[in-house]
């Protein structure tokens, strides 16, 4: 028996350390495009705005490959896999066989056809390598920069480079900043916090086309207006990072379609992260959900199944816990209301900045958005998962203090005895 | 298998006790052969951080419930998964710890904890939770509860 995994992220971790709890000895590889040991995405900006140092960019420990008896192969790119024989072929032309294969690809830039893309200084905001450019950038002089897409990881870009100096302008499609997980009224708050802090916005417009003489000079936005920039950031967001498997008979619809084992219509073929389209548990729906918990819940799930021991994963929802400077929010599952038969309860405190904003269907929390007031959210993302009927308690949900003394005896009994199990 | 402390809110009188214990017990202040009784400037203020206890103690006003919440190490810790730097980690042991220096405070792991058993540390700076007491053999809070309140099993 013999896995191989592509991609080297936290899809890969989680089904490493699935398979090793229970298959000691069976060889595994790894194989990623990219040359540096399991390292976390997410702190990119954090690397670039100087919070973190190289060191401790790495999500495990050194020995971690050792210990897992793991091979690896860094910095070689799989090109194509050939399903019949079971091999995956790497851009030096060497073929890796396989008895199980985990797909776990990850995401890649989304680039609308964009003028002057090419030109240098335009950067996108996904790898370690793309902040060691930037820095490099800035290490040459870089003062203005454009940041296109006001999603997380824009705002997390614009964030790093306000930190490092830079006069920082956020261009966004939308009305409002963080669309995929605030309503109008929050975004405003964060916006606010940003501005604050000298990060200027332009929103409902977008780039229309990129000036320079090799190099980028001017960023041209759809309203007419052009800015200066010596650096341009495009941040709008990623896609499954699956063109090398297009036109096989591996079924590709947004991302690699996969059931709640994470298995492919292929056998012995799985995918997990950022790459795959799972079923999500609040939506009802097949989904890419682009985020580190689920991508590692989804790689863990597969690395059970591929060692033979059924586990299935139907819990999957959106969840993102962000801060910038010194707001910090947490929102998951529903936040845009999808259909009229959704209560919502909101308190917006203006005094004290705090926002909490929760969804409910049937008397069971299908989303919540919780700004400057955080503690503890995590036993409501439970309840979303849990289904469980709030009904009685719903009022207390928007306070800060919420926790178990509003639950039941028996149910918070069960809860923090029995939690040894959650 | 990791043990667990278990709260008994039947006999817990609030008095948070168990509180200032675990403050002292990760406190750097601490004197090494210092007994429980002789708890006297065990900490030294800071200006801008008030020590975060790693325990919880849930109290409501209104009513005399009151119980002692810690981290349940579980066995499926969904705070470990949620952790973008790696910090907050199992240990070969069983115990569930946050290795604060490379904790960034992101609270994904706030997000994620079922229990709301993470805490916002000394300046918001890192993640706090119940480490069990590594180097003390036993947790602070469950030697020095004045009412037998907080109990370690195994389990
Ligand atoms: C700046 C930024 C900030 C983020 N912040 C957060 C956050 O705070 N919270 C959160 O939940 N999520 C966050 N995310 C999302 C999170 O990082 C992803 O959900 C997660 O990394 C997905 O993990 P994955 O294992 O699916 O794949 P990825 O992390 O995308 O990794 C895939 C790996 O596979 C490699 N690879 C791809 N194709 C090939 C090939 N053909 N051959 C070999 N190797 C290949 C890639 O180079 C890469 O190393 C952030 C993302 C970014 C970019
Ligand atoms: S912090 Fe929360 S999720 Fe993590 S082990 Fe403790 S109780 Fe479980
Ligand atoms: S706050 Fe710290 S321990 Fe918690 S998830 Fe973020 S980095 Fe990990």
């Amino acid at each position: 028996m013999k896995y191989v995994i592509i991609g080297n992220s936290v899809a890969a971790c989680g089904c490493i350390e699935a398979i090793r709890k229970v298959d000691a000895q069976n060889p595994i590889v790894v194989i990623s495009d990219e040359k540096y040991r399991v390292y976390s995405r997410p702190l990119i900006s954090y690397y670039l705005g100087g919070k973190v140092d190289e060191s401790k960019m790495y999500i495990r420990d050194e020995d971690y490959y050792e210990k897992n008896k793991v091979e690896t192969k860094l910095g070689k790119k799989a090109v194509a896999v050939d399903f019949k024989n079971k091999e995956v072929i790497l851009d030096d032309g060497e073929k890796v066989k396989y008895d199980k294969l985990l797909i776990a690809t990850g995401g890649k830039p989304f680039i609308p056809p964009t003028k002057g893309f090419e030109l240098k200084n335009v950067f996108t905001f996904i790898k370690f390598d793309d902040v060691k450019a930037i820095d490099e950038a800035i290490k040459n002089g870089a003062k203005k920069a454009v940041v296109i897409g006001a999603g997380l990881s824009g705002l997390k870009a614009a964030e790093a480079l306000i930190k490092r100096n830079l006069d920082v302008t956020v261009v966004e499609l939308a009305n409002r900043i963080l669309g995929s997980i605030l309503d109008l009224e929050a975004s405003k708050i964060v916006q606010d916090e940003l501005e604050k802090h000298g990060i200027v916005f332009k929103l409902e417009t977008s780039v229309d086309e990129i000036i320079g003489d090799g190099k980028v000079e001017k960023v041209k936005l759809k309203n007419g207006e052009v800015l200066d920039a010596d650096i341009v950031v495009f941040a709008i967001g990623v896609v499954p990072n699956i063109d090398f498997l297009k036109g096989t008979e591996l079924k590709i619809n947004r991302g690699i379609v996969v059931n709640n084992k994470m298995e492919t219509n292929i056998e012995d073929v799985y995918a997990a992260g950022d790459c795959a389209e799972g079923y999500d548990f609040v939506f009802e729906q097949q989904r890419v959900i682009p985020i580190w918990p689920n991508a590692y819940n989804q790689g863990e799930t597969a690395g059970y199944n591929m060692a033979g021991v059924e586990k299935t994963f139907d819990r999957g929802f959106p969840m993102n816990s962000i801060g910038f400077f010194d707001v910090h929010m947490i929102t998951a599952g529903i936040v845009v209301p999808t259909s009229s038969d959704i209560e919502v309860l909101v308190k917006h405190d203006k005094e004290k900045n705090t926002y909490r904003k929760i969804y409910l269907k049937n008397g069971r929390v299908v989303g919540f958005m919780f700004i400057n007031s955080i503690d503890r959210a995590g036993m409501i993302t439970n309840m979303i998962k849990e289904g469980f009927n709030v009904e009685s308690i719903k009022h207390r949900l928007l306070e800060e203090d919420f926790g178990y003394l509003d639950l039941p005896k028996e149910i918070r009994q069960e809860k923090i005895l029995g939690g040894a199990k959650a | 298998m990791a043990k667990k402390i278990f709260p008994k809110e039947d006999v817990c009188v609030g008095c948070h006790l168990c509180e200032v214990y675990c403050v002292y017990a990760h406190s750097k202040y601490k004197k090494p052969n210092a007994k429980a009784h002789e708890l006297v400037k065990l900490y030294i203020k800071h200006k801008d951080s008030k020590p975060t206890p790693r325990i919880l103690v849930e109290e409501k006003s209104g009513t005399w419930t009151t119980f002692a919440l810690q981290c349940r190490h579980c066995d499926d810790a969904p705070c470990t998964k949620a952790c973008i730097t790696g910090a907050m980690k199992r240990l070969e042991d069983g115990r569930i710890v946050c290795d604060e220096e490379k904790c960034v405070g992101c609270w994904s792991c706030i997000m994620a904890c079922p229990h709301g058993a993470v805490r916002r540390g000394e300046n918001k700076k890192a993640a706090s939770k119940c480490d069990l007491c590594l180097e003390l053999g036993e947790p602070a809070c469950v030697k020095n509860c004045p009412n037998e309140a907080l109990e370690i099993k195994e389990v």
